[in-house]
């Protein structure tokens, strides 16, 4: 089987961007149904993000018992970039989490087969397939933080600024959606799926904490340039906190979003060549 | 008993075949502990006036995280909590209740297996890791320090066993465990000290806290170690901690009992 193909199919025409809505409202659909089969069960996920959240609010109470400021930050703005950095996590894990960590469970079952004889692309379908709803309720509890936070600190964004935070969060999402399907598809026959997810959870550590707090060296060079976690949610909060040095970490934010994404295209492209269905 | 060294070889030849895997967990699993350690480096840098913060230079503090890692490496649970709730779910233990071996035996060799294996393999990049932090890296302060530390390890390998046991066992009652493992686990999180060393707390919620299981289970062997406990305070951890393992045992064995009336052997 010719397995490039699949991957070509055009998204240009407007005939065929109402096609990939229609097939996006069925996965939704799709999405709703499976999860009210589990309904303590949805609550319960819930609980378990929120408390992990919560412990991390801890963590920021805990050390500015000791200390007034960390670097050039201040309670409240690490408070607010806590919950930004946890609303990003929260709308990646409801669009393309579970996806991207079921990828290498579809390859060692050979179930990729299926989906890459769908007549749409096949990256737009491995990506989006599941939603999480319940991530969306914790994504919602972020902005409850963040508008807390923003509060105490005396914030009064326009519309202008928070478009341009809402657009920064979502080139935030975009970095590790590629990021982490890039790592799915590099490990396609190697590594465990449960050891790709916890090893991102890694990630999300790095991309709360605030940027100033790392000194020029390897570590911030690393989760700046090649991993760029420390700008994920550190710009948006920046500009929503008037913290920005300079406008050029905004356009190193969105070029780094393209990056990623290009990579992870490339990535993906050499992999499914690679590809030899397992059983069928 | 020789059977039960079977078991530990036939599990470390099992675990054997994840060491890729656990290279790349341990490797990733140092970039929230260097994140950490230089936040907190950060928090010193900013208070340039204070030796000490929270009662912490900056190497006891950088030590009681790298040290914290250490206990964790060779104590914590990885996937056995995991695995015997899919045992029961799936059948699998119907074999124990006839096969002269004890279930709970069987697995605590299989733990001890996994955890031979997760720290030889994971002891490379952590070693690195102590390497290039040497300078911020105490030691413990005389010998005794150092085999009390040893014994309260084995002890804190033992608690975590247990707990995660009994937990897994809940898979006779309902059908999907991990939640609360994960509930259990954010506790332990904090409790335990893996998010800061518990003694910054302010005072009233360390004392509080002191009544749980939870510091026993990582915090005091690490205070142990940087010589925060010492005399009287020592052995009356020591004890405690041994109080926590027999309470335990006793619980994962009662429950053990009370699971196996209510357990249908599903496929099996």
């Amino acid at each position: 089987m010719d397995a490039t193909s699949p991957a070509s199919p055009p998204v240009a025409a407007p005939g065929c961007l109402r096609r990939y809505a229609t097939v996006y409202a069925g996965l939704w659909r799709n999405s709703i149904v499976r999860e009210m089969g589990f309904k303590t069960n949805f609550v319960l996920w819930i609980v378990v993000e929120l408390l992990w959240f919560a412990l991390q609010l801890c963590f920021v109470a805990v050390i500015y018992q000791h200390t007034e400021r960390i670097a050039t930050w201040s309670k409240w703005e690490v408070v607010l970039l806590m919950g930004a950095s946890q609303f990003i996590q929260q709308v990646f894990t409801a669009l393309f989490f579970t996806n991207c960590s079921n990828l290498s469970e579809l390859v060692r079952t050979g179930r990729l087969d299926f989906l890459l004889l769908l007549p749409v692309n096949t990256r737009f379908v491995i990506s989006l397939r599941h939603v999480d709803l319940g991530a969306f309720v914790n994504a919602a509890s972020a902005v409850a933080v963040m508008v807390h936070a923003a509060g105490r600190l005396g914030l009064r964004p326009g519309v202008v600024e928070l478009a341009a935070f809402a657009a920064l969060c979502a080139a935030g999402v975009l970095i590790h959606y590629s990021l982490m399907f890039l790592l799915a598809t590099v490990s396609f026959w190697t590594v465990r799926a449960q050891s790709i997810i916890w090893g991102y959870h890694n990630l999300f550590n790095v991309a709360r904490l605030p940027d100033a707090a790392f000194r020029p060296g390897m570590f911030k060079a690393t989760f700046t340039f090649v991993l760029p976690m420390l700008l994920v949610a550190n710009v948006p909060v920046k500009l929503l906190a008037d913290k920005l040095d300079a406008g050029w970490e905004v356009l190193l934010l969105l070029g780094m979003t393209a990056v990623c994404f290009a990579v992870s295209e490339w990535g993906w492209r050499r992999s499914v060549r690679h590809y030899t269905s397992a059983s069928s | 008993m020789s059977k039960y060294w079977h078991v530990i070889g036939i599990g470390i030849q099992n675990t054997l075949v994840y060491r890729v895997n656990f290279l790349f967990r341990a490797c990733f699993g140092l970039i929230p502990l260097m994140a950490t350690i230089y936040l907190w480096r950060a928090v010193f840098r900013s208070n340039p006036d204070q030796a000490s913060v929270a009662g912490y230079t900056l190497a006891a503090m950088t030590s009681y995280y790298l040290v914290a890692t250490l206990v964790d490496m060779l104590t914590a649970v990885a996937e056995d909590d995991w695995q015997i709730a899919a045992d029961i779910k799936d059948g699998n233990i119907s074999q124990f209740l006839l096969k002269p071996m004890d279930y709970l035996t069987y697995r605590l060799c299989l733990f001890a297996a996994g955890r031979i294996i997760y720290t030889s393999v994971a002891l490379a990049p952590v070693a690195v890791l102590l390497l290039v932090q040497r300078e911020f890296l105490l030691l413990p302060a005389d010998g005794l320090t150092a085999a009390v530390f040893a014994v309260s390890v084995v002890l804190t390998a033992l608690l975590q066993f247990f707990v995660s046991y009994t937990m897994a066992l809940l898979a006779f009652w309902v059908l999907e465990v991990s939640t609360f493992i994960f509930i259990l686990f954010a506790f332990e999180y904090l409790a335990g000290g893996h998010l800061f060393p518990l003694d910054i707390l302010p005072p009233p919620l360390l004392a509080a806290l002191n009544f749980t299981p939870f510091p026993y289970q990582l915090y005091f062997p690490v205070s142990v170690y940087l010589g925060r406990v010492t005399g009287a305070e020592l052995w009356q951890g020591l004890v405690i901690q041994a109080g926590w393992v027999i309470a335990g045992y006793a619980l994962a064995r009662w429950v053990w009992s009370r699971g196996i009336r209510r357990y249908s052997a599903v496929g099996g």
